[in-house]
């Protein structure tokens, strides 16, 4: 599991950093994704959704967004 | 059979990026979109800040739109590179600090260059002959075109048949028969062509696609470099240009106060960076302080901050002072009303 640090960053930035973060990765690697910017729970799914990759969790914990997300096959 | 031609689109989350995208889909072209951040963009983060916007998350319309037209996105961060184009415009700039045609122009080029370097045919934008005072002209289209380095494999296919023939249409990529000739500040044709496509709710953004076409926001952005004696900026210093009440008592420095809590907690995460202030004794907003202060200007701060607290109207206000990891407390008379002149806010 890849583990990418978007804290402090507001939308879009922390899709670009998925976006680019995913860049290498093979389909059916796993990334987890950390930000505080609640705009993601909406833009990083809808990012996966055109991408086809997979938003396998979100979640919210102590201030902090979580998606968990894995690589599509294109 | 022929080769699937490919088009990158421009897509900014407006409706005629959207639509010019669509008309090409419709031709079988492959399409993906392009959409750059320079850090001024309507979309996204705001809605981060304020509380009463985090009730309702505003999305965003450029992933929006590609989810309608079923193509991917290429969002691409341009904020330093931006940097020049906004300070230095060959072609000046709008209405307010909005250098749009230049900004078209760089934005051509970039999705030239990824075009090269993806193996796509031509670029599309959504751009319509008289659609916006400044970029959007009969004659800053050539411009475009030329300065970005595109030429003739730059296509727009909402007003095609009002423009030369450009090389997709030449080599019969596209159908020229099939683009439009779309003119005009008018939005009909494109509400009847939306109709037709069966998009609905589709954003309708009132100036542009920046915060640079804002006044309130031009402003803050001249005085910032004014006070500063340079013309640069960084990430941050437009992220707060959004954020708080911004008063300005002395031109070496200004306040940033929060109006409501989601500033308060969005503020928070500067306090390493900048001087704070924040009443002890009473309740009161976060306040960050930009710029260079001596004794007596934090004292004055204090009095406005002190002002701005539920303690506005006590003889005294326990205020600290942070930097750098010192903290240290001042008790001052918070400034009357009358005592924060309009000149100061920005
Ligand atoms: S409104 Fe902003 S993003 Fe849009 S063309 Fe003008 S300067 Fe560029």
């Amino acid at each position: 599991m890849i583990e990418l640090d978007a804290r402090r960053l507001m939308c879009p930035m922390p899709v670009i950093k998925t976006q680019n973060a995913i860049k290498p990765l093979l389909p059916g690697d796993k990334l987890r994704v950390f930000c505080t910017d609640p705009g993601v729970l909406q833009d990083i799914p809808a990012w996966c959704r055109i991408n086809k990759h997979t938003v396998l969790l979100a979640e919210e914990r102590d201030g902090e967004y979580i998606l968990t997300i894995e690589v599509g096959n294109e | 059979m022929a080769t699937q031609r490919k088009a990158v689109a421009l897509i900014s989350g407006g409706l005629d990026s959207l639509l010019a995208a669509k008309v090409m889909l419709e031709q079988g072209i492959h399409v993906e979109g392009i959409n750059f951040y320079t850090g001024f963009c309507v979309e996204g983060h705001t809605h981060a800040i304020r509380k009463k916007d985090k009730a309702k998350p505003k999305r965003n319309n450029a992933l929006w739109s590609a989810e309608q037209l079923g193509i991917k996105l290429h969002i691409i961060d341009i904020i330093e590179e931006y940097k020049q184009v906004l300070l230095n415009p060959k072609h000046g700039y709008g209405a307010n600090m909005n250098p749009c045609l230049d900004c078209k122009i760089f934005m051509v080029g970039k999705a030239k260059e990824w075009a090269v370097e993806n193996g796509f045919d031509f670029i599309i934008t959504g751009e319509v002959i008289g659609q916006r005072p400044m970029s959007q002209r009969k004659d800053t289209m050539p411009v475009i075109s030329a300065e970005s380095g595109a030429d003739d494999l730059l296509l727009r296919p909402l007003c095609a048949q009002n423009l030369p023939e450009t090389k997709p249409e030449r080599e019969g990529w596209v159908n020229r028969a099939e683009l439009h000739g779309f003119s005009g500040r008018t939005r009909k044709p494109q509400m009847a062509l939306a109709e037709k496509f069966g998009f609905d709710d589709y954003a309708q953004p009132a100036g542009g696609c920046c915060f640079l076409t804002d006044k309130s926001y031009s402003v803050k952005l001249t005085d910032l470099w004014a006070s500063r004696g340079k013309r640069d900026y960084e990430l941050d210093d437009i992220m707060l240009l959004k954020v708080g009440r911004h008063i300005r008592p002395k031109p070496g420095f200004k306040l940033i106060i929060a109006r409501e809590e989601g500033e308060n907690n969005f503020l928070q995460g500067y306090k390493k960076q900048f001087i704070t202030l924040m009443t002890m004794s009473h309740k009161g907003p976060l306040t960050l302080l930009d710029g260079e202060a001596s004794e007596e200007d934090l004292q004055l701060a204090a009095q406005i901050v002190a002002r701005f607290s539920q303690g506005r109207e006590a003889q005294s206000v326990d205020v600290q002072i942070a930097e750098k990891g010192v903290n240290k407390l001042i008790t001052v008379k918070p400034l009357a009303a009358e005592g924060i002149l309009p000149a100061w806010r920005v």
